[in-house]
């Protein structure tokens, strides 16, 4: 835990260094007659930022607070299987959403999830795979005419285009 | 301004039909959210609010609200049967809730919290309807730098009297702002932090990306890690007669039932506050005015009745601000407000003059919410009962699959769900070290009007930030700011003193 916390402090204070140099890309000084500049808002915030995570860092290192005396760890390696699975589950859904579309990927993310990491039976999987979709598609296309991405599946949406829309 | 007259209009709205239905399916999915553990009201707005897009904003926000008013009733039901808060604002019901269940008085207990919690939320909307129409009129004289102003106190409470680690709750706050900040700069156009060239950051980051990745995608995460134990649901046995018998035993909470709600509602009115905090201070006061502090925390009632008055009183509370300033009074009204945004209204004191019909049927929805809520929970308690055996591996893939789809239709861009999937691993990794994540949706949700009345009001007073400290109501708000900003400084300084003083004595004695 506490190398995590002081690993996390590094990690944001990089990234508070990067969105300062970010931010001066617009003026970050006084524009006449517009007040201050484009990038002061987030240059100072980020500014602000940087000190904070210092803070933290240096908080850390003195074992003032108390993630950083504690020993237990960050993830323990249980925990950070089924963390990673899920969020890889995830990122695999999302991503086949641009190739197999909405529809394609709700029930391939289901039968992972449902039957990998929760062992359900053949018979509640498949529900779950095939009603979510379709209740996905009712509510979000038909009633709220918001056209979800479908990939390569789209031509197979022309019929059900004519009738519903 | 009237109250009477456009309270009574409020109800014309609220009782239309599809409102009136919207009220009761809201209720219904917020006592569901409620009841899940994990999962509060802040989820349930957040992953719902893309939903909400197919009805007018009265209609919207009367079902939002609606489901932040089920969850808070909601959170008690797993508190009392399984010992898991449902949500981090029933904490302090798990106190006597539990063991009561374990005695075999769970209907009991259901039964009080959801007398409790309809007693918290009516005595809350009163308060409220009485309250808003005068602050809302104070309000709209204000300008640009009372805005700020008001900004500047909201982030203050946070670190004054949020109780988390101060470093990390100040980085929460900015890192919110700057992510407000991406996009187009509101003054000149200019793009600003367009990381990457990406073209998805030149629509800027929607609050709802950070707020359904939080508390959709992170929470599902926690709770998926902090929940893989076994959990055993109490047994409870419900019928009309034991309902009334309880109804009953009620009887000799009231005083704490008010005072639950009183104590709820102000601080609710806190943004850093809020439910939990109401809670958990009600359930102290209740023992420390109790005659026999003793049997609390062993299944005592009045140690029920406290915290869940307390708790709907302080989601009442939390709107106050969020409708008569635009200033949230917690995570989950800061994405009403930011919801409200989207819908083309704006939010503040304007809002009482412009959008009556709005207004006033939120707040005339809020006495039939508390109605429907109170009917729904002790109706189907069993149904509740049910819920808390579904596994959570069906329930999580149905909300990753709701927060995709909810992440992708406001701006219907992959590049949003994308950037949404990250917020969510991140804020749980940053969640696990104890950064806390609410300060950052709120700043996310108030930073364009942050920067916004900062710098007009730095244009008009060329720079000086005096400008702040010299206005009659601005003044006042910066210094209470600014001491609420340094409150954890006096208290570092006085415990050091008082550290030095021990130590001092202990040489010399």
């Amino acid at each position: 835990m506490r190398r995590a916390e002081l690993l996390m402090a590094v990690v944001l204070a990089i990234f508070s260094g990067y969105l300062m140099w970010k931010s001066t890309e617009l003026p970050i000084g006084w524009v006449p007659d517009r007040g201050p500049g484009g990038g002061a808002f987030p240059f100072w915030l980020s500014t602000g930022m940087l000190l904070s995570s210092l803070w933290i860092f240096v908080r850390a290192l003195r074992g003032v607070s108390p993630q950083s005396q504690s020993t237990e760890p960050y993830f323990d390696s249980q925990s950070a299987v089924l963390v990673a699975l899920v969020v890889g589950a995830l990122t695999m859904m999302i991503g086949a959403i641009h190739w197999v579309g909405v529809y394609g990927a709700i029930p391939l993310f289901f039968v992972f999830y449902m039957k990998i990491i929760g062992r359900h039976s053949w018979l509640q999987t498949a529900a779950f795979a095939i009603l979510a979709p379709i209740v996905t598609f009712f509510f979000f296309e038909i009633l709220l005419n918001i056209t979800l991405p479908k990939g390569m599946t789209e031509p197979l949406f022309y019929p059900l285009y004519d009738i519903f829309m | 301004m009237d109250i009477i007259p456009h309270l009574l209009d409020g109800f014309l709205v609220a009782l239309q039909p599809m409102n009136l239905f919207l009220v009761i399916i809201g209720c219904a999915v917020g006592l569901f959210i409620g009841a899940m553990p994990g999962l509060g009201s802040v989820n349930g707005v957040a992953i719902l609010l893309p939903v909400t897009f197919i009805v007018p904003p009265t209609s919207a926000i009367i079902f939002l609200a609606a489901i932040y008013y089920g969850a808070m009733y909601g959170g008690a039901i797993s508190s009392i049967m399984l010992g898991i808060p449902g949500a981090s604002t029933a904490v302090a019901t798990t106190f006597d809730g539990r063991p009561m269940a374990v005695q075999g008085r769970a209907d009991v207990a259901l039964v009080a919290a959801a007398t409790a919690s309809f007693v918290g939320g009516t005595i809350s909307v009163i308060l409220f309807t009485a309250f808003a129409p005068p602050l809302a009129h104070v309000a709209l004289a204000f300008g640009a730098e009372e805005e700020f102003a008001l900004m500047m106190l909201a982030f203050s409470t946070f670190v004054g009297l949020g109780g988390d680690d101060i470093p990390k709750t100040i980085f929460s706050i900015l890192i919110g702002l700057v992510l407000s900040a991406v996009g187009l700069d509101i003054i000149s156009g200019a793009p600003r932090l367009i990381f990457g060239d990406l073209p998805g950051f030149y629509h800027g980051i929607n609050f709802l990306v950070l707020a359904i990745g939080i508390y959709g995608i992170g929470e599902i995460l926690w709770t998926i890690e902090s929940s893989r134990g076994e959990v055993e649901v109490s047994q409870a046995v419900v019928s009309v007669h034991r309902i009334f018998a309880a109804l009953k035993e009620m009887g000799g909470c009231i005083k704490t039932m008010i005072m639950g709600s009183l104590v709820g509602y102000f601080v609710g009115l806190l943004p850093a506050a809020g439910a939990t905090p109401g809670s958990i201070m009600a359930y102290g006061f209740a023992k420390t005015m109790s005659r026999n502090p003793d049997s609390f925390g062993k299944g005592n009632i009045q140690g029920v009745a406290a915290p869940e008055s307390a708790n709907n009183a302080a989601s009442t509370g939390s709107m106050l601000p969020m409708l008569t300033l635009g200033i949230p009074g917690s995570p989950t009204t800061a994405i009403l407000l930011g919801g409200m945004v989207i819908w083309g209204l704006e939010p503040g004191p304007r809002l009482f003059v412009d959008q009556t019909e709005f207004v006033w049927g939120l707040i005339a929805s809020l006495y039939v919410a508390n109605l429907f809520a109170l009917v729904l929970n002790v109706a189907f308690i069993p149904v509740f009962i049910w819920v808390l055996k579904l596994p959570f591996t069906i329930l999580a893939p149905v909300i990753f699959v709701l927060c995709v789809v909810g992440g992708y239709a406001p701006t219907q861009d992959m590049h949003d769900v994308w950037l949404m999937l990250l917020f969510g691993v991140v804020g749980y990794l940053l969640r696990k070290l104890d950064y806390p994540m609410a300060p950052m949706v709120l700043a996310i949700v108030l930073g364009p009007l942050a920067e916004s009345s900062l710098r007009q009001s730095l244009l008009l007073s060329r720079g000086s930030m005096t400008v702040f400290f010299e206005r009659p109501i601005s003044g006042p708000i910066m210094g209470i700011a600014l001491l609420l900003f340094l409150l954890p400084v006096f208290k570092a300084f006085q415990r050091k003193r008082a550290a030095g003083k021990a130590s001092e004595g202990g040489s010399h004695g």
